[in-house]
């Protein structure tokens, strides 16, 4: 077992460290996953409802796959999610995760995706909802090869923050070795809006109300592309809401 | 239904509303008209609840009770709906669960029992109906991509599902194409026109009023009521002028 990371490795700046220790000896080792060429891959995940939850995941998409990932990050204490994605000819990979807790909660996201190969494409959205003195974070690497070319990805991160404790920290990064590739990336950090607020007082929501269902709806979107039974996320990430809102 | 004296009110420390009494009475429709920044808008926010918009003075009751002692969703459950001027986008929101969601909340706030899922839907079709709209557009998110005469027309058929007793609408006419005119018009009438009802139009222009006919119509100029009369003062003021009328 390696020795227990300190928040000056950048991939655990956000970390909340001692959390990490009470369950570090216990860690196995990230989970590996290879999806073969041509065949696709849909997983969702869910909080497991323990305080401290990280989950490590390490993904290989051979040509023509694809993988949809979509997770739910809301443990009590301490919730991150690694995921270290390698993407070989024309594969294609979608992510979508929320970050959602209130308290003092840490939740993290850390993913690198590594475009090895040339027309690969990577979609990664994550929202993330901030109550009390929780901390929310999105670190996330995408690697283009050399002769990566017509790599096309894309990083949309945004964050809501409902308390003056709260905070978010977003990071997208590109490390480009290729040419003629599109990587997109975007970061945005807000409050609720005071006129949606108000529409929707005036349609008889009380502020609790009216703030979780604009906070559904930031939400909502992620799970839009999940093929059949969703197992239960919307339905969590709307409990989970609910709990942030009070 | 609705008293309204010497009501002074400011927005950021200056004084809009200086002293406007009025009085709509149960089953009836008055207008109020007046030149931009008269204070006609401060007058629906300010009835509404909107934060931001203080209450220095005066009072409005609703139905017997105090107005300015309910939060804007009390207000709501009590039978007071506000049609925005510039309706509200929520991406993310459908315009079912949003209306059903408020419609409960004020059920809920007045002891009723809550609406299911179809019950709900029955009534959001009809309401639709009524108004000329595509139900479809009930499933998209709230009024995201609507065009201007599209937003005006689904605050009626809102308004429609909540049924209120009494209903300011805030230039609800502004941005609409003669049919959509005609057809909020209509709307107005069949959902509010009714002995227990009242209905406050605010309006930059008369035209609404070729459709809805008010009972009395008042001039609202520096932020108090300096003339009201009958449906005719509408067509005086188109005629003549505020500058005129209102001096």
């Amino acid at each position: 077992m390696t020795v227990l990371p300190t928040r000056r490795d950048e991939a655990f700046r956000y970390a909340d460290i001692d959390a990490l220790a009470s369950v570090w000896s216990d860690l196995s080792p990230p989970q590996t996953i290879e999806i073969a060429a041509q065949q696709s891959l849909q997983q969702i995940w869910l909080p497991s409802g323990e305080d401290v939850q990280v989950r490590r995941v390490d993904l290989t998409l051979q040509a023509g796959a694809s993988a949809r990932i979509f997770a739910l990050n809301a443990a009590a204490r301490y919730g991150r999610i690694e995921l270290d994605v390698t993407l070989h000819d024309a594969a294609d990979f979608t992510f979508d995760a929320a970050n959602i807790g209130g308290g003092s909660a840490t939740l993290e996201i850390v993913t690198t995706v590594r475009h090895v190969e040339p027309s690969a494409t990577s979609r990664q959205t994550v929202r993330s909802v901030l109550g009390g003195k929780a901390t929310g974070s999105y670190l996330g690497k995408v690697a283009v090869s050399r002769g990566a070319e017509g790599t096309d990805s894309e990083q949309s991160v945004k964050a809501m923050l409902l308390d003056r404790g709260a905070t978010a920290n977003a990071k997208p990064e590109l490390e480009i070795y290729a040419d003629d590739v599109k990587c997109a990336h975007g970061a945005t950090v807000g409050e609720l809006d005071r006129n949606q607020l108000f529409y929707a007082a005036a349609r008889g929501l009380d502020p609790a109300s009216a703030r979780a269902l604009l906070l559904e709806g930031f939400v909502g979107g992620l799970w839009d592309g999940i093929l059949g039974d969703d197992q239960g996320i919307a339905d969590a990430a709307r409990a989970a809401l609910k709990a942030v809102v009070r | 239904m609705l008293t309204i004296e010497n009501l002074h009110a400011t927005v950021g420390g200056k004084p809009i509303l200086n002293g406007l009494t009025l009085t709509v009475p149960t089953g009836e429709v008055h207008a109020i008209m007046g030149p931009n920044g008269a204070g006609k808008s401060t007058l629906a926010y300010v009835l509404g609840g909107r934060p931001g918009y203080e209450v220095t003075d005066g009072s409005a009751t609703f139905d017997g009770v105090d107005l300015f002692a309910l939060e804007p969703h009390e207000r709501a459950a009590a039978g007071l709906f506000l049609g925005f001027q510039y309706p509200v986008e929520i991406p993310g929101v459908s315009y079912l669960q949003f209306l059903r969601e408020s419609l409960n909340a004020q059920r809920r706030g007045r002891g009723e029992a809550e609406l299911s899922g179809a019950e709900f839907i029955k009534l959001a079709r009809a309401q639709a109906a009524t108004l000329g709209m595509d139900a479809e557009m009930l499933k998209r998110p709230v009024n995201v991509g609507f065009s201007g005469g599209e937003k005006k027309r689904a605050e009626m058929v809102q308004m429609g599902i909540m049924a209120p007793k009494l209903a300011i609408l805030d230039e609800t006419d502004s941005g609409l194409d003669i049919d959509a005119l005609k057809a909020v018009g209509a709307g107005i009438n069949s959902i509010m026109r009714s002995p227990d009802k009242s209905v406050l139009l605010i309006t930059h222009y008369q035209r609404l009023l070729d459709y809805v006919r008010p009972d009395r119509v008042h001039v609202l100029s520096g932020g108090r009521i300096v003339r009201s009369g009958g449906a005719e003062l509408a067509q005086e003021l188109e005629r003549e002028g505020y500058a005129e009328v209102a001096a």
